[in-house]
């Protein structure tokens, strides 16, 4: 408890470093994700603008990232954040391998909630002279956005999740604090402060975007 | 809203406004080939009036109705709507003329995320009509279909029927020339169905819309459509107007249809119970308004010296015009029945029942 007090400047730091991390992350995996998801739906046989080459070609590119262990991935991709991010450590370098992670992992989710939206709401549109993107714009994605909501909550749990390893790359965060101080180090309250702070960040986030799905949905 | 020169009579005699000939629409089938949703359709459909389309499941009902807004393209043959060959433009030609053709659905597919009111407002936002102008076009729209105290509701609170008139609304937005309806009451129960039909026929009186609609219900197609069009496996099997569809089908697949809901003569069971009662030949006659009258033909029987007594039958209306199928027995001399029979049947349609002695020779 004693060594908690004494690190309380990092145990707070850390946990601002968290959020930065994850909203960051969450933003640009998540646009990425949505663009990529809208993608694969609209690409797919009777979508709203099949393509069937593009289409495979997406396919077997977020299949073949998704299932790599992020664990993995964030090494692998160190290379690559040295070239775009200027640094293969550090919170840019673990921030730029999340945002890809997270763009596949969302387009999925992106793709699986679009699919539910009846495709006589959009041949409705279309039939009432709209295009291709308005329809997307102003239909699909509207139809869609109460299960979409509940679906990037999800999204946020899991990168809270991932950015926790962010030691591996040298990047801060709860992960790494709870990491360099409370296991390495013996400190068992330490590290169950860590864990603490993120179950309830991971609470709240889930509390705000149930709340948020709830609203859009019943109206 | 209403454009009283759109409100021409049907079958003007002018150009159709909807032109299809030799239309073929082709699908891939599973395990190779094709099957042919559409295979040599002509139809055309007047500038005015309301077409029937019936069919069972599968016959090609709804390809056909979405190659008139070109959702869809046919493999050959061509679609033409005011004079444009749709089945010819581009996607984006294709949004000007879609403005011109409304489109409802069993399902309604109205926007769940949008109100009543910003359901009917999509149209105009789509076709870039002026936002001032919005507010005075829906609340028209809305007062139309009976639903101004609905606008801001969205569609799950409301009930089939209502969303189905949200449906219509919508599809009015942008003045079309055109409704296209596929199914629009095959959701509904009878109750709701009959509202939804009464406005249909206020959209097409009153407002001079053409409609074309689907339907595999011969009661809907009895109280609305002017003409009908009979579809069986990708063909149109047989067209016309409606009360002469319903008063002599021509075609087995009408004959069917028309079955539903007018019997031509009772039913086998029936027949047995009847002919057990009544001794003498049993025919039935088909009068029709163009034909001679039940009056007529009592006097065809008095004067040959028969009696006759009406066993089965009644009355039916479409549209306001009468026709009726009447079994009689006819009893008395052999030949003055065989001559008062021969001579009926020079005025209405004649069906002989075959009698209980020759009931078996003739099965
Ligand atoms: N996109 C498609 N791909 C393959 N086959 C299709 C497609 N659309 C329609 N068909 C086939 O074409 C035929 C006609 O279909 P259509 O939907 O026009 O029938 P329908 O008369 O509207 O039937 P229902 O009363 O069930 O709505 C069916 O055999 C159907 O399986
Ligand atoms: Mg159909």
């Amino acid at each position: 408890m004693d060594r908690l007090l004494e690190l309380e400047g990092l145990f707070w730091d850390a946990s601002l470093q968290t959020l930065y991390i994850v909203f960051t992350t969450l933003v640009l995996g998540g646009m990425g994700g949505l663009l990529l998801g809208l993608l694969l739906h609209t690409t797919r046989p009777g979508g709203i603008a099949p393509q069937r080459l593009v289409h495979v070609a997406l396919n077997v590119l977020v299949n073949f990232f998704r299932p790599i262990p992020f664990i993995v991935f964030i090494a692998a991709a160190q290379p690559a954040a040295r070239l775009v991010v200027g640094t293969g450590i550090g919170n840019k370098s673990l921030i730029f391998a999340l945002s890809i992670a997270a763009t596949f992992g969302i387009s999925r989710i992106v793709e699986q909630n679009l699919v539910s939206v009846d495709p006589g709401v959009l041949e409705a549109s279309r039939a009432m002279g709209a295009g291709r993107l308005r329809t997307t714009l102003t239909v699909l994605l509207p139809e869609a956005l109460g299960p979409l909501v509940l679906g990037y909550t999800f999204a946020l749990v899991a990168i809270v999740d991932m950015a926790a390893v962010a030691g591996v790359v040298g990047g801060g965060g709860l992960g790494a604090f709870a990491l360099t101080y409370g296991y390495r180090q013996y400190e068992p309250v330490v590290t169950w402060a860590a864990v603490l702070m993120i179950i309830a960040f991971v609470q709240l986030a889930q509390f705000a975007g149930n709340r948020l799905a709830r609203r859009i949905m019943r109206r | 809203m209403t454009d009283p020169a759109a409100g021409a009579r049907p079958g003007a005699g002018s150009e159709p406004l909807i032109r299809l000939r030799d239309v073929v629409r082709a699908f891939p089938a599973r395990g190779g080939g094709e099957v042919r949703a559409l295979d040599g359709v002509d139809l055309d459909v007047a500038s005015g009036e309301i077409l029937g389309v019936v069919g069972y499941s599968g016959a090609g009902k709804s390809t056909l109705l979405r190659l008139v807004n070109a959702l869809d393209r046919p493999t050959s043959g061509t679609v033409t709507v005011a004079g444009r060959e749709v089945s010819a433009l581009s996607e984006r030609e294709l949004r000007t003329v879609r403005r011109d053709i409304g489109m409802i659905f069993q399902q309604f597919n109205l926007f769940s995320s949008r109100t009543v009111w910003g359901n009917v407002a999509y149209p105009l936002q789509v076709a870039g009509v002026p936002k001032a102008e919005h507010r005075r076009r829906i609340s028209d729209l809305l007062h139309f279909v009976g639903l101004a105290d609905k606008a801001h509701a969205h569609p799950e609170q409301l009930s089939g029927g209502q969303k189905q008139r949200v449906g219509i609304a919508r599809a009015l937005a942008t003045d079309p020339q055109i409704l296209l309806a596929d199914e629009p009451t095959s959701a509904l129960d009878p109750q709701t169905t009959s509202e939804v039909l009464a406005l249909l026929r206020r959209v097409n009186e009153e407002l001079g819309i053409t409609i074309v609609l689907i339907t595999h219900e011969m009661d809907v197609v009895r109280s609305l459509a002017h003409r009908v069009a009979v579809m069986e496996a990708g063909r149109v099997v047989e067209q016309g107007d409606t009360y002469d569809l319903f008063s002599r089908p021509g075609h087995p697949a009408t004959r069917r249809f028309v079955d539903t809901l007018v019997e031509k003569g009772p039913p086998a069971r029936a027949l047995d119970r009847l002919r057990e009662r009544h001794p003498g030949r049993m025919v039935t006659l088909s009068f029709r308004e163009q034909d001679a009258s039940p009056a007529d033909v009592f006097a065809v029987f008095v004067e040959r010296g028969v009696q006759f007594e009406l066993v089965h039958g009644g009355v039916e209306d479409v549209r306001g015009r009468t026709f009726g199928h009447l079994t009689f027995t006819v009893t008395g001399a052999d030949e003055a029945v065989a001559d008062a029979v021969a001579r009926v049947a020079t005025l209405v349609e004649v069906t002989e029942h075959a009698t209980r002695d020759d009931a078996g020779g003739n099965a």
